[in-house]
């Protein structure tokens, strides 16, 4: 067991984590057919969690099938009118991922309640340019129907025309902003 | 000999196979992300600023492994590579999500994937760039209706760079690895410039 004050051992070589990470996404391509996806899923938790609060606030069984998720074209897709909704690939891709990093984490002695920032900023204002930033970034993932797993990574390595044209646009929008936000990581 | 890959689709696997399939290579995902340091901002912000190419040479090197082995598969017969999904071309909607998605990225430090790995590992920023992805989500459903006209747009189907530019795929693979041996050099040559100021 490793102690509170002991340091986190060191991340892993760029190369051996990238080798590591293309093996699980040829095996994905290889056994299942498809890639890696992290969107998704959260897609299919924001839908329902609209959807049952709607329903709720609404009451019966008349506001279950027409609540506002459901008369929104873009979360009905997501909300299936019999089954479970949470039955899907990337949901459970999702839990995988959570338990994956966590045991990585805690290999390393890296799992602690701690916020990330850079030297020169507040704890306060690193978190609400992170939720910001939340918003952004599902802004984009949304528009182009993927982010940087389902896009970049997957469709990257499928040599898909648009989801290299997705992973340049990445790029040149983090460029593009990075003088702006340098203070906060210098 | 016949391709057997891809194996859930040759062999038909039912609904639990695929889901226990799913879990372990998330498994996989999350855990390679971690190790790579993704699971922290810091990481991930030394991209933009030149302290840490990280993020460039894990993602390349994970994409050209898996091109190689995914094109080189099918040159063998092993892979059927037209059962293998491959994301639809919408070359608008696509280019102004990634650049609008980057700039989120850049506010954010972290991207859906990594956010999940930071919040396993109790990274707070993890938790509010998560909870800020799940509004935007909301906020882009309800405003849906505005942007669909555009969403539809550039829509060109299942195209692949080798087709689009008119040339054999062996050639596209070849070129992808040769950029990015040329990207990882430069990384190691901007890190060491950018150390020394």
């Amino acid at each position: 067991m490793r102690h509170e004050d002991e340091r986190p051992a060191p991340y892993w070589n760029s190369y051996v984590a990238g080798i590591g990470l293309g093996l699980v996404l040829l095996a994905s391509f290889v056994v299942m057919g498809r890639g890696l996806g992290a969107s998704g899923a959260a897609t299919r938790f924001a839908s329902y969690a609209v959807h049952k609060v709607d329903a709720s606030l609404g009451g019966g069984t008349r506001a279950e099938a027409d609540s506002i998720a459901r008369r929104n074209s873009y979360m009905a897709e997501y909300l299936p009118r019999e089954g479970d909704p949470f039955d899907d690939f990337l949901v459970y891709m999702f839990l995988g991922v959570l338990v994956g990093g966590f045991v990585a984490g805690l290999g390393g002695g890296r799992v602690r309640f701690e916020t990330i920032r850079g030297p020169q900023t507040s704890d306060r204002r690193r978190l609400v340019l992170a939720v910001l930033g939340g918003i952004v970034s599902a802004y984009g993932a949304r528009l182009a129907r993927g982010c940087t797993s389902g896009q970049a990574l997957t469709g990257g390595a499928t040599l898909a025309l648009g989801s290299w044209a997705f992973m340049l646009a990445v790029f040149a929008g983090g460029y593009a902003l990075a003088w702006f936000m340098r203070k906060e990581w210098l | 000999m016949d391709a057997f890959a891809p194996i859930a689709k040759v062999y038909a696997w039912g609904p639990s196979a695929s889901s226990a399939m799913a879990v372990l290579l998330g498994f996989g995902f999350g855990f390679f992300l971690e190790k790579a340091g993704f699971g922290n901002a810091r990481t991930l912000a030394g991209q933009w600023y030149g302290y840490n190419f990280a993020v460039l040479r894990v993602m390349f090197t994970a994409i050209v492994l898996s091109m190689v082995g995914l094109f080189g598969l099918q040159r063998l017969g092993v892979l059927n590579l037209e059962l293998v999904y491959v994301n639809g071309t919408f070359l608008w909607p696509q280019i102004v999500g990634g650049f609008v998605f980057g700039l989120g990225f850049c506010i954010g430090q972290y991207c859906p994937g990594t956010s999940i790995v930071a919040c396993a590992t109790g990274k707070l920023d993890g938790f509010a760039y998560l909870g800020g992805f799940l509004v935007g989500i909301v906020l882009f459903s309800f405003s849906f209706p505005l942007l669909e006209g555009f969403y539809a747009t550039g829509s060109m189907g299942r195209v692949l760079l080798p087709e689009a530019l008119g040339v054999p795929s062996g050639v596209v693979v070849l070129a992808v690895v040769v950029i990015a041996l040329g990207a990882f050099a430069l990384t190691h040559v901007l890190e060491k410039k950018l150390a020394r100021r």
